[in-house]
């Protein structure tokens, strides 16, 4: 142990490094990889949002603004999740724009948790979510999601997962990296069971846009959820706004304001510049959403179509630009096929254990990238898959 | 939309085997689905997006304002058909306003183009005046924005 290791608090001592982590440093050590280990859109932002963004510096907007965000931006949010999800909230006091979803998330949780309590989550999932609720002094408890369920939470399970001291339930739907969404009837069983243990519900609902067929339904869109809910969302994914760093948390005032006081005293306000791009984001960006979209649906199409082909049993995700193929036959763990992969075609995507013990068996491609570099990366993964199984792929 | 036509509509170039793969379909039904929009004359041919600026055999452009006497029979149509047969002759449009044609041309040099503009165009019978403004530099050409070189940091290769 160096020396210093000494001064780290123990519970951050104690978290895992993100598996991501270790598998980034070697991609960036390989020259002309073809990473299909991409989490954020192949896109630039739109012009016009960064357009709004020059204008704004151009006409000195500098400052930092209402904690809460700019009152114009949260009007618009206000109105977009309005039509969207069907789910009204106060401008004034019910909307809160942070430094992307991920803050919003962790002011979400250090609002509501006291050392000691739980959070029900289910897995796969983003990589953040167990190390923020234990950056909480609380405790994360996964509930697995499976392929045989499209990766759509079983309300059965997740009710099995409580135990005395559960506060919050954190959902992700469409799912980051399975892609999975869960429909109404399952959402309304879990807003049913919060109500009756007086659970929090937490929606990060940062995909919602990339759905495909058929519509989003938020689970704080339910009677009698919206005072229960913290509903997260943000501008990185729909808009390919990553690198804004912007998102928004919609709740209660009197939730608004707990974590307000987080926010205000560790972040201060979100970027001005960001704040007003996201305003002519939700102003006129829709066409440009449904442009990226309808891209990212023909990628889906083409890939987990090949992934089948080779013999990796895909599912076909609903939403996200993620397809989660899983590796039953091959032989090979997540981090072994990986990593074999990587070394003998050049090409990255991520291990299902990265998002959780429960990825195991599993990884992660993201199709938002030409078909080009698709087409490239599916024909090695099939070479590198009949290296596997001779036998198998002989009888094909 | 017609598949093969929205995946070649996206601009990015892939053989047609590629495009096969993509679409889920063999490489003689994309090229079968191509013949017909040909057929079709929904598609009219294939050419690269060149930068204006590369110095190839034709580097004078000019937009050309064409004033014509519409005729009895026909309009326009066929003054306009005869403008477009000549081969400096990239794309002719009619237009409402000020003007009736407006007629693209690309030539090796000014000259050229003003030998083009004096002897074939205005001396067709119908036209009646024409103004021509050579085309300086190109900032976007066909969707393609003219790169200018800058070194962009490379987004991270994996991310969550
Ligand atoms: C499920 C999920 N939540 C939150 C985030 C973070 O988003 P933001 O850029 O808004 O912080 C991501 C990004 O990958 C994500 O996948």
């Amino acid at each position: 142990m160096s020396s210093s290791q000494r001064f780290v608090a123990n519970h951050v001592a104690g978290l895992p490094k993100s598996g991501i982590r270790d598998f980034f440093a070697i991609v960036s050590q390989m020259k002309d990889a073809i990473s299909l280990g991409i989490g954020e859109p192949d896109f630039v932002t739109p012009w016009h949002i960064r357009e709004a963004a020059i204008y704004a510096l151009e006409k000195g907007k500098t400052s930092y603004t209402d904690n809460k965000g700019l009152i114009t931006l949260r009007r618009e949010i206000s109105s977009y999740v309005e039509r969207f999800f069907g789910i009204s909230y106060n401008p004034e006091n019910e909307i809160l724009v942070a430094v992307g979803v991920s803050e919003a998330l962790d002011i979400a949780l250090r609002a509501i948790l006291n050392p000691g309590e739980k959070v029900i989550y289910h897995e796969p999932c983003y990589v953040s979510y167990s190390p923020s609720i234990k950056l909480c002094h609380a405790e994360a408890i996964p509930v697995a999601t499976s392929a045989d369920d499209d990766f759509a939470i079983d309300p059965d399970k997740l009710i099995a997962a409580w135990e005395p001291g559960v506060k919050a339930i954190l959902l992700n739907f469409p799912t980051n990296p399975t892609g999975g969404v869960t429909e109404r009837a399952k959402l309304e069983r879990i807003a049913k069971f919060a109500v009756e243990k007086d659970i929090v519900v937490l929606a990060d609902e940062i995909y919602a846009e990339l759905t495909y067929d058929g519509e989003h339904v938020s689970i704080a869109s339910f009677p009698g959820m919206k005072e229960r809910t913290i509903f997260l969302h943000g501008f990185s994914k729909a808009f390919a706004m990553t690198g804004f760093r912007i998102g928004y948390a919609c709740s209660t005032p009197e939730l608004v304001e707990a974590m307000m006081k987080v926010h205000q005293y560790a972040m201060m306000c979100a970027p001005i510049l960001s704040q007003e791009a996201a305003i002519e984001a939700l102003k006129n960006g829709e066409e440009s959403v449904l442009m990226m979209k309808d891209k990212y649906q023909q990628r889906r199409d083409f890939i987990t179509r090949r992934f089948n082909e080779i013999g990796l049993k895909c599912h076909v995700p609903n939403a996200t630009f993620y397809a989660f193929p899983s590796l039953q036959g091959t032989g090979l763990s997540s981090m072994d096929f990986c990593q074999q992969l990587l070394k003998a075609e050049k090409v990255a995507v991520v291990p299902g254990t990265a998002f959780g013990p429960s990825g195991e068996g599993f990884f992660r491609a993201s199709f938002s990238n030409s078909y080009e570099q698709l087409i490239r990366a599916t024909d090695a993964i099939e070479r590198f898959v009949g290296t596997l199984e001779p036998a198998e792929a002989a009888a094909k | 939309m017609n598949p093969v036509l929205k995946l070649i509509l996206e601009g990015e170039p892939l053989t047609t085997a590629q495009m096969g793969e993509v679409l889920g379909m063999s490489r003689d039904d994309v090229d079968a689905e191509l013949q017909k929009l040909r057929d079709e004359g929904v598609l009219l041919g294939w050419r690269p997006v060149l930068n204006p600026d590369f110095d190839g055999e034709d580097c004078v452009r000019a937009v050309i304002e064409v004033k014509i006497s519409p005729e009895r029979d026909g309009g326009f149509d066929r003054i306009a058909d005869r403008i477009s047969q000549f081969d400096r002759v990239e794309s002719c449009y009619l237009m409402s306003g000020a003007y009736d044609l407006l007629v693209v041309i690309k030539a090796q040099s000014l000259q050229r183009v003003a030998s083009f503009v004096f002897e074939k165009l205005a001396t067709v019978a119908g036209v009646n005046s024409t103004a021509t403004h050579f085309m300086l530099r190109a900032y976007k050409e066909q969707g393609h924005l003219i790169a200018r070189p800058e070194e962009i940091d490379a987004k991270p290769a994996v991310s969550p």
